[in-house]
């Protein structure tokens, strides 16, 4: 009654507008995405200049036809070195989520199917996980293990398994009350075969959504950490020890910082407008985590 | 009680002119409030009774300027003489209180979860009499002793979720007499409470009317509620006023289909027990798709073909104070409550 | 209330013990050993193992934790085997500078984030909250070391207002202290504002919708009460978690501001630790920092208690 028609008018924030508005952004956010990844991936035969050839004599040059986008403190290429950073950033970016959707996804469809003391045990761990600030964790692991860029997937792969596992549960929590899992559980279902046919298929387009994010989350960390200087280590180029070496010219070239920022910017900016979107097509409560 | 419309006794208090609300929705425009015409005299007491989704809420709503952002609001809701749909926010706010008030329907929602009893009636004695804080404090536990409300010095302090649902109410309408209203609007105040508690919140508004000489307007789906209650009676449906009578006059002579059938839908006291509810069948009209006809017509046992044609208009042909909207009127007095069973 | 400080008591035991145990295990993913670090390549075979005994690297791993968090427990941390400082020292020495960091921060982000999810919440939908959304979701795309560099560009390298290093204790020249924390606060901030931001404007527009809100108009409230007190108060209570919860990130965050503004911090320390490879040092910062966020986010949980009086009252 009155409830009702108040409900109703919540109801009433028309979404198809907010999408259609959304269409450009995102697909320009695709096509960034999209650039980025074919020129990583092609980084070796594209005709560009090696990112790590020193050229003494044209030291911080602005864009000319011989160099693109200008040179570095030491005369690099810089196209060159955006793009072969690209590949770092992106492998980091890519493979560190991998780890951490795979885990998480299994501890948290196993914590949230069959609860219990497994599912305590797991959301203890991950607690004890989330315990630690990412960045402290990451910076900590790589300084003991070296500093190599499986270390570094590794290391951020890991911190990445508590929110996986999070969302993975919650949405098994979910959905194992729903119908077609108990359908499936009266007519005989092993608990593998329902987790892997009926929850893991439901289960699989949030943690996409997520993924996308983490991609985002990880490229920045993977930034951060390459920027302290205790990333990847030079003479690899990437995007994060570019911008940390760009910062010692802000005053005489600042587009050597700048260069490398705005490809991070927007290609962290593109994974969060991909993901986001993602999440508020497949995310039934606004605004979840 | 009087068998005259109330607005004629004197001057009104509240006059609703040509009131219709629309709110957009994915599928359309929902016309929830479709061209309303009400007036109440101060003191005097109006029950508006429909069924859910029949747009009475939003009459009320509309009455105190209280509708959602996206809804637009046709006519004129005049309040003392001045046009409330037009009036700027900061005069409406200092109606608001000393003379426009309201009890919402469930108290577990319209009680703030996180104030005290205390500041969320102190906070409307300051906003509007201007009272200082120790002098709030007293006038406050005194309304809640007034609305019945045991041990009111401890309650002040206490928050809502300490208290039982019949109490909130109770809270909630101290809170809505605190400031002494001309109109008071109670929209379903008891729905969302025990039926134990229900008669005991209808007496105490009743008893508060009455001692305030307060007007009051009585939103309920329940026919059983009005009776007895008000000084007279409209009922809505999908959006309009179907039927509007002095309340003994409508009991003793109900002349649309819609109300006999509201009637009927009353629990009985004296029915064998674990017998289904009587319910009106069928579904009322979807209100983004209007029907060209009577909208009660498909689940009218009395409609015909020019039912589903022609929408009949509330007049009052007999001059009796008792306008209906029906092509067949029912004819003749009624002789039981219970005879009409469809 | 009793209760529920009991159960989060109950757990924060566990998960400090298990922080413990996860701290000293990294330390022990090192390869080669301690002793190899800190005599180096000329070390002979003997002065190592005199070392390790020393130590107590020869023992059993659990033995070693065991030894460990006992000291630990007993506010030994170990020394620096660089500087000989000990670990409790070189932290008590900079927290001071991190705190007022992140409390400045802090604030600044939300006196930008608060006022801005009203102006939202109240007008949602409209052109202002959309380009206030978007610009909030776009900020949450900059990492910190980005906005540190831009605003150094800006108001350092091009307008020379403010300047980007030349740290000063407070106590020597509060002025000049709080100058040169402008910079790094307001960096740290710019990454605070927009997620404080969104939570709070999702919130308030959940709790507008609200009857007792509709409630707080009728009883013609002035709308700046209605906003402040009806309709903050209760949208508050998931702000405060998601400070919480961001504490996490400001950590981090401080750790690269700290670094690119010179700032003498936990954070500083940590990546000069690191640099040079003094790994007491790391261990005890990685330790203190890991409890001290458990620690605050138990706090914030109790605030959490407080501030809801259906939490307070037991009803959980």
């Amino acid at each position: 009654m009155a409830v009702l028609e108040i409900e109703g008018d919540t109801a009433l924030v028309s979404p198809v507008r907010k999408r259609h508005r959304l269409g450009g952004l995102f697909l320009a956010a695709v096509a960034w995405i999209v650039l980025i990844g074919l020129a990583a991936i092609l980084a070796g035969v594209l005709p560009i200049q090696s990112p790590t050839d020193l050229d003494m004599l044209a030291r911080r040059e602005p864009p000319s036809a011989a160099h693109w986008l200008g040179t570095d403190q030491l005369g690099r290429d810089m196209l060159s070195r955006l793009i072969y950073g690209a590949r770092i950033s992106l492998t980091v970016g890519l493979l560190a989520p991998v780890i951490g959707v795979s885990i998480g996804a299994c501890l948290g469809m196993l914590a949230g199917y069959f609860r219990g003391r497994l599912e305590a045990f797991i959301v203890g761990g991950v607690d004890v996980l989330l315990a630690f600030p990412p960045l402290v964790f990451a910076l900590a692991v790589t300084a003991y293990l070296g500093q190599t860029v499986l270390n570094i997937t590794l290391v951020i792969g890991i911190l990445g398994i508590p929110a996986f596992t999070r969302v993975a549960r919650a949405v098994t929590l979910s959905l194992s009350q729903r119908e077609f899992v108990v359908a499936a559980r009266a007519l005989g279902a092993t608990d593998s075969r329902i987790l892997v046919r009926e929850l893991l298929p439901n289960v699989a387009l949030p943690l996409v959504a997520f993924f996308l994010l983490g991609v985002a989350v990880t490229i920045v960390v993977e930034g951060a950490l390459s920027f302290l200087g205790l990333g990847v280590p030079p003479p690899a180029p990437s995007w994060g020890s570019m911008i940390g070496e760009g910062r010692e010219s802000l005053d005489i070239a600042p587009w050597l910082a700048f260069l490398p920022a705005l490809f991070m910017f927007l290609s962290v900016l593109s994974f969060n407008i991909v993901g986001d979107t993602l999440r508020a097509l497949t995310d039934p409560r606004p605004g979840a985590l | 009680m009087s068998g005259v419309v109330s607005g004629a006794v004197s001057a009104p208090l509240l006059s609703v002119e040509g009131v219709a609300v629309e709110l957009p929705t994915p599928r359309g425009r929902l016309r929830a409030v479709d061209k309303v015409d009400l007036a109440l005299a101060p003191g005097r007491t109006l029950g508006i009774v429909g069924e859910s989704g029949c747009g009475k809420t939003m009459l009320s709503r509309a009455i105190l300027q209280l509708l959602p952002k996206r809804a637009r609001l046709e006519g004129r809701v005049m309040f003392g003489g001045r046009d409330l749909a037009t009036l700027d926010p900061e005069s409406l706010r200092r109606l608001r209180g000393p003379e426009l008030a309201v009890v919402f329907q469930d108290p577990m929602t319209s009680l703030n979860p996180v104030l005290t009893i205390g500041t969320q009636i102190i906070e409307t004695l300051q906003a509007h009499l201007g009272m200082d804080a120790t002098t709030a404090f007293k006038r406050g536990t005194e309304l809640l002793a007034a609305v019945g409300i045991p041990a009111p010095g401890q309650r002040m302090r206490q928050y809502p979720h300490q208290l039982s649902g019949g109490m909130r109410q109770r809270v909630a309408i101290a809170i809505a007499l605190s400031c002494e209203p001309k109109l008071l609007v109670a929209d379903e105040p008891t729905t969302a409470l025990d039926v134990t508690v229900q008669a005991q919140i209808l007496d105490l508004l009743a008893r508060e009317q009455q001692r305030r000489h307060m007007a009051m307007i009585l939103i309920t789906h329940d026919l059983g509620v009005v009776a007895g209650r008000t000084d007279e009676v409209a009922v809505m449906y999908a959006g309009r006023i179907v039927e509007r009578a002095p309340t003994p006059a409508l009991f003793a002579r109900m002349r649309m289909p819609y109300t006999e059938a509201l009637l009927a839908a009353i629990p009985k006291l004296d029915s064998a027990p674990h017998t289904a509810l009587p319910a009106i069948p069928g579904r009322p009209p979807d209100p983004t798709r209007p029907l060209p006809g009577c909208s009660f017509a498909p689940r009218c046992r009395y409609a015909d073909e020019l039912c589903g044609r022609a929408k009949p208009a509330l007049e009052d042909p007999d001059d009796a104070g008792a306008p209906y909207a029906c092509w067949h009127p029912i004819s003749g007095a009624r002789t039981s409550w219970s005879a009409s069973s469809p | 209330m009793a209760k529920f400080v009991g159960q989060r008591l109950a757990y924060l035991l566990p998960v400090l013990l298990a922080v413990s145990l996860l701290t000293f295990l990294i330390a022990s993913l090192l390869p080669g050993d301690l002793a190899y670090t800190i005599l180096g390549d000329q070390a002979t075979p003997e002065k190592l193992a005199a070392l390790r005994a020393q130590m107590g690297l020869d023992l059993p791993i659990w033995q070693r934790y065991g030894l460990w968090l006992w000291d630990v427990l007993h506010g030994d941390l170990g020394r620096s085997f660089r500087t000989g400082e000990t670990v409790v020292n070189a932290v008590l020495d900079r927290l001071p500078v991190s705190l007022e960091l992140m409390v400045l921060a802090e604030l600044i982000g939300l006196a930008i984030g608060i006022p801005l999810a009203i102006l939202c919440a109240v007008k949602s939908g409209s052109a202002t909250d959309r380009f206030l959304t978007g610009l909030a979701f776009g900020n949450l795309s900059l990492p910190s070391f980005l906005v540190a560099i831009l605003l150094i560009f800006l108001f350092a390298v091009q307008l020379n207002w403010l300047p980007a290093t030349g740290w000063v204790p407070f106590g020597e020249d509060p002025l000049v202290n709080l100058r040169s924390f402008v910079l790094p606060a307001l960096t740290l901030a710019f990454a605070e504002w927009p997620a404080l931001m969104r939570v709070l404007r999702s919130d308030m527009i959940a709790t507008l919708q609200e009857d007792y809100i509709a409630m707080a108009r009728a009883k013609g409230l002035r709308p700046a009460r209605i906003l402040l007190v009806h309709a903050l108060k209760p949208s508050s209570l998931t702000l405060v978690t998601v400070t919480g919860i961001n504490i996490g990130r400001l950590i981090g965050g401080a750790v690269i501001v700290e670094s690119i503004f010179a700032l003498p911090g936990i954070g500083r320390l940590l990546v000069g630790a690191i640099q040079a490879r003094d790994f007491i040092i790391l261990q005890g910062v990685v330790l203190f920092v890991a409890t001290g966020f458990v620690l605050v986010n138990f706090i914030v949980d109790m605030l959490y208690a407080v501030l809801d009086p259906r939490i307070r009252h037991g009803r959980a």
